[in-house]
């Protein structure tokens, strides 16, 4: 099997904030176009940091990321952080409407498109509902069909299940597999989960704090969809006290 | 006891057992209509004065309506200003502030020489809006910048322009703010009206604080609790209209005006 191409180059990232305080010292790695990688780390390991100079909304102060396969960060970059982030003035259909909104798309034009995303994440009969009348985990599906109405080539999630209850977290854990195998977007998923990220990713990297950098590079081949039985299983068990151990050594530093 | 008819019934019977209590007390003591009239006695100087307390309280109304309306115009579009340059805002601001603590009665004489004791409503509609202007672009500076943080991220990771960023998410996140600075800028334009009016004094003005001023100077009192009637009740017509238009625009997500199943 071929590997697939490099999409985002990350060199020597460094991120020093105001405060004196490091969150990133010298970060290299490379995330390849259609994977599922999940950052996973201690509070204050900088994880969140990366995701967002990933996506361009902060300035890494030394080093670089590049995107080979594209040569510039694509324009349209799906972000879902950890609160679904919704407007609350906004009706979910408005709510998901948004990033083609503000790429001056009008309405009419946009509303198929609206509905095939919510479709994606079942929630087809709320789209004139107001985000207060949704459920945490609802919110979080109109959150990811807002990401993906613009069917980006990457998907960025900060922490998104963090704040919900584990069996609705597993129900959404599952159905973004579903969407990612069907779609094949790359994703960059943060967590301080380490059975989340062993359960979802192809690849886990480990990060540590103080300095934050990256501990251990750790692939995942389990098949997808993954389910219960990969829950389940040794294999599982196996990488998740993998990533733990990298995770305590780092700490031991 | 169905809680919202409770919320009317209830006030409604301690001011009549108020009025109830007064009237007795009135007759009972036999205290001159000239210290305190019966109510009964204020209803009919009420009646007996309709046509001249009326048109006064049109005058009251549309000059403090006028205020407002300006207020409301000026506070959001300033706030808009301040929000979109730091150095207007550093500028200016410190000047807002000292308008707003000024106190109305003080500055009243000189606005009122400047423009002319023959526009004296002109006098009164400036003085209502200075009280009025400022809570209004306090609490709309403050709604701008409210704005969820993510959000924002989020507008700007989509490229979002600044005019967008100011039209579909820095006015929505600061309309509750904006409503909360209209009620009280409803009362404080009411206020600012009557005390320029009772500072215009003699003749020049026609409001309903001038109907009063003419009342005490010729002591009659129950047609002063009449104006003053009126006045209150002007008030509590302005806090119930601007409360409605917040729970009308607020009802679908703001915590404040969502109504709960218990």
């Amino acid at each position: 099997m071929t590997e697939p191409a490099p999409l985002i180059d990350l060199a020597g990232i460094g991120k020093t904030y105001g405060s004196g305080t490091v969150a990133l010292a010298g970060v290299d790695a490379t995330i390849r176009e259609g994977g599922f990688v999940s950052l996973v780390g201690p509070s204050g390991c900088g994880k969140s940091t990366l995701l967002r100079i990933v996506a361009g909304l902060i300035a890494p102060d030394k080093g670089g990321l590049s995107w080979p396969a594209s040569g510039t960060r694509p324009s349209d970059i799906g972000f879902v952080f950890q609160d679904a982030t919704l407007m609350p003035w906004a009706r979910v259909a408005e709510n998901v409407w948004l990033p083609l909104k503000l790429k001056g798309i009008a309405k009419e034009e946009a509303m198929p498109r609206v509905r095939e995303a919510l479709a994606r994440v079942g929630l087809s009969d709320f789209a004139d509902a107001f985000p207060r009348e949704l459920s945490g985990g609802m919110k979080m599906r109109v959150s990811i069909a807002r990401a993906l109405v613009t069917e980006p080539p990457v998907l960025l999630m900060d922490e998104p299940f963090a704040a919900l209850d584990e069996f609705t977290r597993e129900k959404l854990d599952d159905d973004l597999i579903a969407l990612w195998q069907d779609q094949r977007f790359t994703t960059v998923f943060v967590t301080h989960s380490i059975y989340e990220s062993v359960y979802l990713s192809e690849r886990v990297l480990v990060m540590g704090a103080r300095p934050g950098r990256i501990l251990a590079d750790i692939a995942i081949d389990a098949p997808f969809p993954r389910g219960r039985a990969f829950r389940e299983s040794q294999a599982y068990v196996e990488t998740c006290a993998k990533v733990s151990a990298a995770l305590r050594e780092g700490a031991a530093i | 006891m169905n809680s919202r008819f409770a919320r009317i019934l209830v006030p409604l019977l301690v001011g009549i057992a108020f009025l109830a209590l007064w009237e007795g007390l009135v007759r009972a003591s036999g205290v001159k209509p000239f210290v305190l009239p019966a109510p009964t006695v204020i209803a009919g100087s009420l009646i007996q004065n309709f046509g001249s307390l009326m048109a006064s309280l049109w005058v009251t109304f549309r000059v403090t309506l006028a205020a407002f309306l300006l207020a409301v115009v000026g506070g959001v579009g300033l706030a808009i200003v301040f929000s979109q340059n730091r150095l207007i805002e550093t500028a200016l601001f410190p000047y807002a502030v000292a308008l707003q603590v000024t106190p109305v009665v003080s500055i009243a004489p000189l606005i009122i020489i400047w423009v002319g004791y023959d526009r004296v409503e002109i006098a009164v509609l400036i003085l209502a809006w200075i009280v009025a202007f400022f809570p209004i672009l306090s609490n709309t500076t403050l709604g701008l910048r409210s704005a969820d943080h993510n959000l924002r991220d989020l507008f700007r990771l989509y490229g979002a322009s600044r005019r967008q960023v100011l039209t579909e998410l820095q006015l929505p996140s600061a309309l509750p703010y904006i409503l909360a600075g209209m009620k009280i800028s409803g009362g404080l334009a009411l206020i600012g009206a009557v005390v320029a009016e009772f500072v215009a004094g003699s003749g020049a003005a026609t409001g309903l604080a001038w109907r009063i001023v003419e009342a005490g100077n010729r002591l009659d009192i129950p047609r002063m609790f009449a104006a003053l009637f009126l006045l209150s009740t002007l008030g509590i017509c302005i806090f119930f209209a601007l409360t409605l238009l917040e729970r009308r625009l607020l009802r679908h997500w703001h915590e404040s005006a969502v109504r709960r199943e218990v």
